[in-house]
């Protein structure tokens, strides 16, 4: 049977035993009231509420109980796990910035300085199930609005909040509504890009599967708000599992009266349509997006017009992130004052990242905006893993840049991050060690975006070809020392002769690189040399004296290339080696010297 | 309604397609919904095939130049068959001077195709790889994700065989 409560039970001093004693409670408690399943039980250490006691959180719905005795297990379970109403006098109703953010999830590090707003139910409700969507102020904004708010109120509200698009640009999201509202059409629409094309990048598709509703309840109250009565998401095919939560988020919410006509009895009428990508990564762009929803290759536009004017099938369009529509809610729920009082002076908010690469802890993260770097991969991240020092942060992936250790204490805003030379882009975020080679890093972008060009640019489509043409001799050890000028001439050139945001940050992991590593280039070029030992070709494997003639590496290596008699040195024929490493990884005796 | 000039009779799969276009046919921008289209022939057939472009241009009213180029465009769609099961050959250095060639020649001759084609009973695609690391087992073939090393043209038969009559007998 499926778990219809989970109870969380935590101890103020954490003594395990007083929690077992808890659990042991309850489950007399579930026994004496034929509760025999449906009930799955976690411990956690402590919720930082310190002066209450045990506490046991019941979710769906996080129920927060406090000073929890024996006698008050018998009425939770008879009054809220049987009955279904919790017990109001003794629930803790904390400031709700906090208990947005732990919720179930304890109070580890990596959960401490984070702050869940888009990912707020995120790991916490069963998306499929819009009841416990609904158990979690789901859809109270719409309601919200549809009785208390003008459309100009509603965006005077967005707009007060200063939140600003999290898909990469950061726009202000207010403005972008009040455009798309003033623009005149009989017809509108809204847009949600799902689209997520950054390698290693997954925020939109987890918001999606943890809380599909919160993004249909966002573009809802846009519609409102804007006059627009359809709606489409965009998503990518290669998200199956974000698909199916989706149509049946809609379906449920159709049947419930919170999609379709005469919205909640309302004169309001809003609908949504899911429409599938089909793997290119420029469709992410907002005009080529359109494009694609309209059944066309996915070709950016020109702008102007921009959407707001002119978007799909012709008539005004407002395209949002999904992160940005999470944050809709919580902006309509607690108020424009409340949001922007998290954040920096003009980042209001959190972002959530996907932080990956050589870090102890990788996954999602979200943080108020202000957050330093250092915060996060070392208090959240838990630091480098081992004992490696830290080289770079990559932020922004194949449109953003690389950031150097001095840059650790950067804050995380839209200027800041602008200011240190990358940009807060869609939210990856790698953490690079010294066993990564800066060139090679870059090169991995490249090739990235360089196959994703829509090739409608020359400058974007065969630039990036020759950027990375250089780029390959470079880690061959085969650059040529005016290499570094011409790739930086190439990647201005690209930046300002090109069409869509592709070409135009392409170069950008590129040029951020050559500006804060340019030691590790010109060492390639002019030494032959990769200090991460990672460029293959520029590594030698030499036998040094501690061989014994064990013949092991002979054995292996791929191309004969090791001689030696048995019992005496042997030698590798670096004109033969082809620097597979077989030979390093075997011998015992380390021997092999990689240089 | 439905298309009569290229109406496949005989093949389900078409039947199928048909249906799904005509629901969509009332809706508005009935021609924006071509990528939605290909995706569902993709899974009905497996890949795009000119006579599949051909019928949903006849059945859309879009013509077939428009559909060739949205199909090309997009990673996603397949133009060539693409078998149960893709046999890649690595041809990194290693494996190279190994024998790589030969392996892909047993391989081509077992499968009577040539590289990027699926064989005709379906059952394999055969693909060229760069170093997949696994150099000391050079030479080195992977069928879907599983590495395969230490290849000789026997052993390349034999693990073939054990493939083709798995899945003959699931079918
Ligand atoms: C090449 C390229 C790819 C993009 N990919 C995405 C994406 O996957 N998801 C996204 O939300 N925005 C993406 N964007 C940004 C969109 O163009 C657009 O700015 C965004 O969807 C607007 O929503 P926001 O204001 O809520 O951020 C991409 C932009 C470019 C140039
Ligand atoms: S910049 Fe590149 S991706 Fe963008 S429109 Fe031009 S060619 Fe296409
Ligand atoms: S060359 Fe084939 S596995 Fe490395």
């Amino acid at each position: 049977m499926e778990t219809k409560y989970t109870i969380t039970l935590c101890d103020a001093e954490f003594s395990s035993e007083h929690s077992i004693g808890l659990k042991g409670a309850f489950e007399k408690a579930a026994k004496a009231n034929s509760l025999e399943s449906g009930l799955r039980f976690t411990t956690c250490k402590t919720l930082g509420l310190k002066d209450k006691g045990a506490i046991v959180v019941v979710n769906p719905g996080y129920f927060v109980y406090g000073d929890v005795t024996e006698e008050l297990v018998n009425k939770i379970v008879a009054e809220h796990l049987v009955g279904g109403e919790a017990v109001q006098e003794n629930l803790i109703k904390e400031d709700h910035l906090f208990n947005r953010s732990f919720k179930t999830f304890g109070d580890s590090e990596f959960f401490g300085k984070q702050l869940r707003i888009a990912l707020r139910n995120c790991g916490n409700i069963d998306p499929d199930n819009i009841d416990d969507y609904l158990a979690n102020r789901g859809y109270e904004a719409i309601a919200k609005v549809l009785t208390d708010m003008t459309p100009v109120d509603v965006i005077q509200e967005v707009k007060k909040s200063g939140v600003r698009g999290r898909g990469g640009a950061g726009f202000p999201t207010g403005l972008k509504w009040e455009f798309t509202q003033r623009s005149q059409a009989d017809e509108k629409y809204v847009v949600c890009n799902a689209d997520e094309g950054d390698p290693g990048a997954f925020m939109d598709r987890s918001t999606i599967e943890g809380d599909p509703h919160t993004v249909l309840e966002g573009m809802s109250i846009a519609g409102y708000a804007i006059g627009a009565s359809k709606g489409v998401i965009y998503i990518r095919a290669e998200y199956p599992l974000a698909i199916k939560r989706l149509e049946k988020a809609i379906v449920d919410a159709r049947n419930a009266g919170f999609l379709g006509t005469k919205i909640l009895g309302s004169d309001f009428d809003f609908d949504i349509e899911l429409r599938l990508g089909a793997g290119a990564f420029v469709c992410g762009e907002e005009t080529a997006l359109l494009n694609s929803i309209e059944g066309r290759r996915g070709m950016p536009r020109p702008r102007p017009p921009f959407p707001a004017q002119s978007g799909l099938f012709g008539k005004p369009t407002l395209i949002n992130n999904v992160e940005t529509w999470a944050n809709i809610p919580v902006i309509i729920l607690d108020g424009s004052e409340w949001f922007s009082s998290v954040g920096t002076e003009n980042s209001k908010g959190t972002k959530v990242f996907a932080l990956a690469g050589k870090v102890v802890n990788t996954g999602l993260v979200e943080v108020p905006m202000g957050t330093t770097l250092r915060d996060i991969v070392y208090d959240i991240g838990g630091g480098i893993p081992n004992g490696k020092k830290l080289k770079a942060i990559q932020t922004g992936g194949p449109s953003g840049g690389c950031l150097p250790v001095e840059y650790l204490d950067t804050k995380i805003d839209y200027e800041s991050l602008a200011k240190a030379g990358s940009i807060m882009g869609s939210g990856g975020m790698i953490v690079i060690d010294e066993d990564t080679c800066m060139v090679n890093i870059a090169k991995f972008f490249l090739e990235f975006t360089q196959d994703e060009s829509c090739g409608k640019c020359t400058p974007c489509r065969e630039g990036t070809k020759r950027m990375l043409e250089i780029l390959t001799r470079i880690t061959e050890g085969k650059g040529k020392p005016e290499d570094i000028a011409k790739l930086e001439r190439l990647g201005n050139m690209i930046k300002k002769a090109s069409l869509c945001g592709l070409g135009q940050s392409a170069p950008n992991p590129v040029l951020s690189t050559i500006k804060n590593f340019r030691e590790e280039y010109e060492e390639h070029i002019n030494e032959g040399k990769c200090r991460a030992g990672q460029c293959q070709s520029l590594l030698s494997y030499v036998i040094n004296d501690k061989c014994v003639g064990c013949g092991a590496c002979k054995r292996v290596c791929p191309v004969d290339a090791i001689s030696g008699e048995k019992k005496e040195a042997h030698l590798i024929d670096q004109e033969k080696c082809i620097k597979c490493g077989q030979c390093y990884q075997v011998c015992k005796f380390k021997a092999i010297d990689k240089l | 309604m439905s298309c009569n000039d290229c109406n496949k009779v005989g093949d389900p799969r078409y039947d199928e397609l048909q249906v799904y276009i005509d629901s969509l046919r009332d809706k508005p921008h009935f021609e924006s919904y071509l990528i939605a289209v290909l995706h569902r022939a993709q899974g009905l057939f497996g890949y795009l095939s000119e006579e599949t472009m051909n019928y949903v241009s006849c059945d859309m009213n879009i013509p077939t130049a428009q559909i060739w180029g949205v199909a090309t465009f997009y990673h996603f769609f397949n133009l060539a068959e693409q078998g149960k099961h893709t046999v890649s050959v690595c041809m990194g250095t290693a494996c190279y001077v190994k024998g790589a060639a030969e392996v892909l020649e047993t391989l081509k001759k077992e499968l009577g195709v040539e590289v990027g084609e699926t064989s005709a009973d379906k059952i394999f695609t055969l693909d060229e790889a760069r170093c997949v690391g696994a150099c000391g087992l050079a030479p080195v073939m992977m069928i879907d994700d599983e590495i395969y090393g230490d290849l000789t043209p026997d052993k390349v038969v034999a693990i073939i065989k054990k493939y083709r009559e798995k899945a003959k007998g699931a079918a």
